[in-house]
């Protein structure tokens, strides 16, 4: 394969952004918007030739042996710093950057449709669609990153993106606040990630420059990965508080994959970046931008094998974030909320999944099953928002309190959000069924702990989507809709919907562990009746209680809510994370520390500034006077300094 | 040795340069003081002539003594009535000028006197140690754009003489 | 006797000072004038001198001159025009009439 579609997929979204950025103003919405779609079902088309031709064509140069081989289409010196500080710009193709490739330009394709007709009438059209293309840009520069260093960039540029089209309604104080939080809180985690890198990196920079780990390499993925060893070796002059280098390091970096993939404790922007057009939380907050950390993690998995304890960190954190995130989607009002979470807790199963991983269990099939749900997720999560899209479109509300009954005026969203719904419960033979069924067949594997508390999650999972369903397309028809009907969308929204829920549908049926596993050799995929059965009880379980609960309007849930009102308050306020954020940061980190630093910036820095005006000011008002006016006095002034200057140097020369 | 006439022709030029001078700044007659200027000018035009620039001393005839003279005169007649005398000085600012003057002088020649740049070349030596200039070489060096040649100089002062009969004319006409 | 470079340098020492007393003590703006051109011919006179006695296979001194006799005229010319200008304005022509330019 040559550079020519590498290099295009990348520079194509960049300069739709400059494009649609730039001349948008001057454009048309109907020209920007078919502009945007056009570009982005041309790069649709070049992910899918590259990403089919790596793993259908078959030639040697993609797989040998059955093995698939990772490949740096193009790997150029970007900046040289010096000769052992080099960063490279390139383009790596291996399972799962031409999984991701085939996830992003999909769902940026739906979402570019979709939002034709979602954002029709919105101020500011042209940019929205630049900021998408610039998304889009960023989330594959990320995805093919040859090396941390470029990954690293990328992944602040998808911050930015997300910063920007969260704050997309800038006009609205709750976005701006959103949007910054979000800023705020993904920037700080990257700056663990940052020291990460550099821990990392210093350490394997001290490898002989002429070894596999010596020049541009000290960043390479492949070279990193491929070379564990000589990581861990390099690593090994030291611990730090009982940890090992090379495990610091690497949880360090995974802390920067927490706060874009929105774990505990750093999960909460997610929740309040759902202020961003519906279409967005779709494009980046529920399917590509949120994984970014689960894909740094499976990117990373080597390293992360052989980093004693990193992996059981991650299991711990995305555990604990699971059942928080599930818990918490269950006392929520917001439909978008509760996706928002819904998709906390889906990221954390993921990273359970990676962390579970141990290649001698089931071939270590935890990173597929991992990755396998990553694909699925990204589907039928990205329908799951479109979908609440719509209905939000339809009735102006968030709130599933405004809607009800909805099945009867808009049949398309109702089927296509109730595949979506399956699909997340894990009902078969809807694709999450299968990944999220592979995944739990690798936790139980690695400890029955783990297995049970994630088959309870899934229990949630499936109660909170389908209370959420049943509250919106069944309870009792809201009395507005007198006056206001809510019907289908157009037509552009309803493709993408119908799209996605076709391959909700049908994506479990593919052979996943043929194409992607950690160590790239193919894994054959096989229900475990032991794990499937029960999680399909407890699934089905599960739904029967929502539909208990919410399928006529009854009292018994709110009957429910006052029994346990402290339960439902605290999960409904998030178990107070908010609070506990502004308590820290106003009250100990403004009022406190801050409080010091502002008065010696006022007092000292700035008084020592004016104090030098005033010195000046002083000296300028008492030397004024010698600018008398009087053109003669100059002249005696400049024939002395004349004089002065030819006596000192007639005294030198003497 | 220098030749006995180019020494008396020596001292009457000098005595007259430094009397006329001094006469110049001091006299309260300002047409007076204009015509002493005169009379330094031309003895400065008779310096140059002995120093062999005969061109630098019809130039410094022809455009100082009577060109620019011509311009202080007129004005002069513009803004003061014949015979008009200037008022007295104040006797702190002569004292400044004065002190000033004679420091600046002292020193002047105390650095004259002392540099041992200076050898006792005479004027006739240095007359036979440079060629007459011709004015074929003055045009040639005026208009050439070799090296030690004017012609940058030489178009800059035309734009500059230019940029002046119009500065001239805005800043003096009548409004 | 012989006519050394200091001969010529003196009497233009002399007309450097009395320029500078000139243009120190004087009121009337011609007068002035007169006193600067006093230092610029003194000057000249010095750039004449060097080339003949020091550098006498040259002619830079004289073409300086030359351009300065050229640059003199401009100025004063100028010069005049101010003082006209500022006559017609004031009908006076001393130095301490025009003592607005300051602080």
């Amino acid at each position: 394969m040559g550079i020519t579609l590498p290099v295009l997929i990348l520079a194509l979204p960049f300069a739709m952004f400059l494009i649609l950025g730039i001349g948008g103003v001057k454009m048309s919405r109907k020209l920007a918007g078919v502009l945007g779609i056009c570009a982005n079902g041309a790069l649709l088309a070049m992910s899918y030739t590259v990403a089919f031709t790596y793993f259908f064509s078959g030639e040697t140069a993609y797989i040998i042996d059955g093995v698939r081989q990772q490949l740096q289409l193009f790997d150029v010196t970007w900046m040289a710093f010096t000769e052992r500080l080099v960063v490279n710009i390139g383009f790596l193709l291996d399972p799962i950057s031409a999984m991701m490739l085939i996830v992003i330009t999909t769902i940026s394709f739906m979402v570019h449709l979709y939002s034709w007709g979602y954002m029709e009438h919105e101020p500011g059209f042209q940019r929205y669609y630049a900021f998408l293309s610039l998304f889009t840009f960023s989330m594959l520069g990320l995805v093919v990153a040859t090396n941390i260093f470029q990954m690293y960039i990328f992944w602040e540029l998808v911050g930015v993106s997300s910063y920007l089209l969260i704050g997309f309604f800038y006009k609205l104080p709750s976005a701006v606040s959103a949007s910054k939080k979000a800023f705020i809180v993904t920037r700080f985690a990257d700056l663990f990630m940052l020291i990460g890198i550099l821990v990392l990196s210093y350490y394997v920079s001290q490898t002989p420059a002429d070894g596999p780990l010596g020049g541009a390499s000290a960043f390479n993925f492949i070279m990193l990965n491929n070379n564990s060893a000589n990581v861990l070796e390099s690593t090994l002059c030291g611990t730090f508080m009982g940890g090992s280098i090379l495990s610091w390091a690497m949880v360090f970096i995974f802390v920067g994959g927490m706060g874009k993939s929105a774990m505990l404790p750093l999960h909460i922007w997610l929740p309040d970046a759902m202020e961003g057009p519906t279409p967005v939380s779709a494009l980046i907050h529920a399917a590509t931008m949120v994984v970014a950390g689960v894909y740094l993690v499976a990117r990373f998995f080597p390293l992360y094998l052989i980093a004693d304890g990193s992996l059981l960190f991650i299991t711990v954190v995305g555990a604990i974030t699971a059942f928080y995130a599930a818990v918490v989607a269950c006392c929520q009002i917001d439909i978008k909320r509760i996706l928002a979470f819904s998709t906390i807790s889906q990221i954390a199963f993921m990273m359970v999944s990676l962390g579970v991983t141990r290649p001698e269990l089931h071939e270590g099939m935890g990173y597929m099953a991992s990755m396998f749900h990553l694909f699925t997720h990204a589907m039928f999560k990205a329908l799951l928002f479109l979908g609440a899209g719509a209905l939000i479109h339809a009735v102006h509300s968030n709130n599933y309190t405004a809607m009800g009954g909805m099945r009867k005026y808009m049949p398309v969203t109702h089927w296509t959000f109730l595949i979506g719904c399956l699909a997340i419960a894990g009902i078969p033979p809807f694709s999450g069924f299968f990944s999220k069924d592979e995944m739990l067949t690798a936790m139980y594997a690695n400890s029955p702990l783990w297995g049970a508390w994630m088959t309870m999650v899934a229990a949630l999972t499936a109660f909170y989507m389908f209370r959420m369903y049943f509250r919106v397309f069944w309870w009792e028809e809201n009395p507005h809709y007198k006056d206001h009907t809510p019907h289908d969308a157009p037509w552009q929204m309803s493709v993408p919907l119908i799209f996605l829920a076709a391959v909700s549908c049908v994506a479990g049926f593919i052979p996943f562990g043929e194409f992607v596993t950690w160590d790239r050799a193919p894994y054959h995929i096989h229900l475990d009746m032991s794990v499937a059965i029960p999680s399909i009880c407890v699934a089905v379980v599960a739904i029967a209680f929502a539909a208990w609960l919410y399928a006529k309007k009854n009292e018994k849930p709110s009957k429910m809510k006052v029994a346990m009102p402290v339960l439902w308050e605290a999960a409904h306020r998030r178990f107070y994370w908010d609070e506990i954020y502004m308590f820290v940061t106003h009250k100990i980190i403004f009022n406190g520390i801050c409080r010091g630093i502002a008065w010696f910036d006022r007092h000292i820095i700035d008084g020592t500034m004016d104090g030098l005006a005033a010195v000046t000011q002083f000296a300028s008002a008492k030397i004024k006077g010698m600018q008398s006016g009087n053109v003669q006095t100059y002249v005696i002034w400049y024939f002395f300094g004349a004089l002065l200057l030819a006596a000192i140097t007639w005294i030198c020369l003497l | 040795m220098d030749s006995v006439a180019n020494i008396i022709l020596y001292f009457v030029v000098a005595i007259a340069v430094t009397v006329f001078s001094v006469m110049a700044v001091t006299s309260r007659r300002i047409l007076r003081a204009a015509t002493y200027l005169l009379f330094v000018l031309i003895s400065t035009a008779v310096i140059y002539f002995q120093l062999g620039y005969q061109f630098l001393g019809a130039v410094q005839i022809a455009v100082y003594a009577g060109g620019i003279m011509v311009l202080f005169v007129f004005s002069i007649i513009l803004t003061r009535k014949p015979g008009e005398k200037e008022s007295f000085l104040d006797s702190h600012r002569r004292a400044i000028g004065i002190s000033v003057s004679v420091a600046g002088c002292i020193l002047l020649l105390l650095a004259l006197f002392t540099m041992p740049l200076f050898s006792g070349v005479s004027l006739s030596e240095a007359l036979e140690a440079g060629n007459m200039i011709t004015m074929k070489e003055i045009g040639n060096a005026m208009v050439g754009s070799d090296r030690f040649q004017y012609l940058l100089p030489f178009e800059a002062v035309s734009v500059l003489l230019l940029a002046c009969i119009i500065g001239g004319v805005v800043v003096a006409r009548k409004r | 006797m012989d006519l050394s470079i200091l001969w010529y340098l003196v009497p233009s020492v002399i007309m450097f000072v009395a320029g500078v007393y000139g243009f120190v003590t004087r009121k009337n703006m011609i007068a002035l004038l007169i006193s600067l051109e006093l230092m610029l011919n003194s000057a000249d006179l010095n750039f004449v001198v060097f080339n003949r006695y020091l550098f006498p296979g040259s002619m830079e001194g004289m073409f300086f001159t030359l351009f300065a006799i050229a640059i003199a005229a401009a100025e004063t010319a100028i010069a005049i025009a101010i003082i006209i200008n500022i006559y017609r304005s004031v009908q006076n022509t001393d130095i301490n009439v025009v003592n607005k330019m300051k602080f």
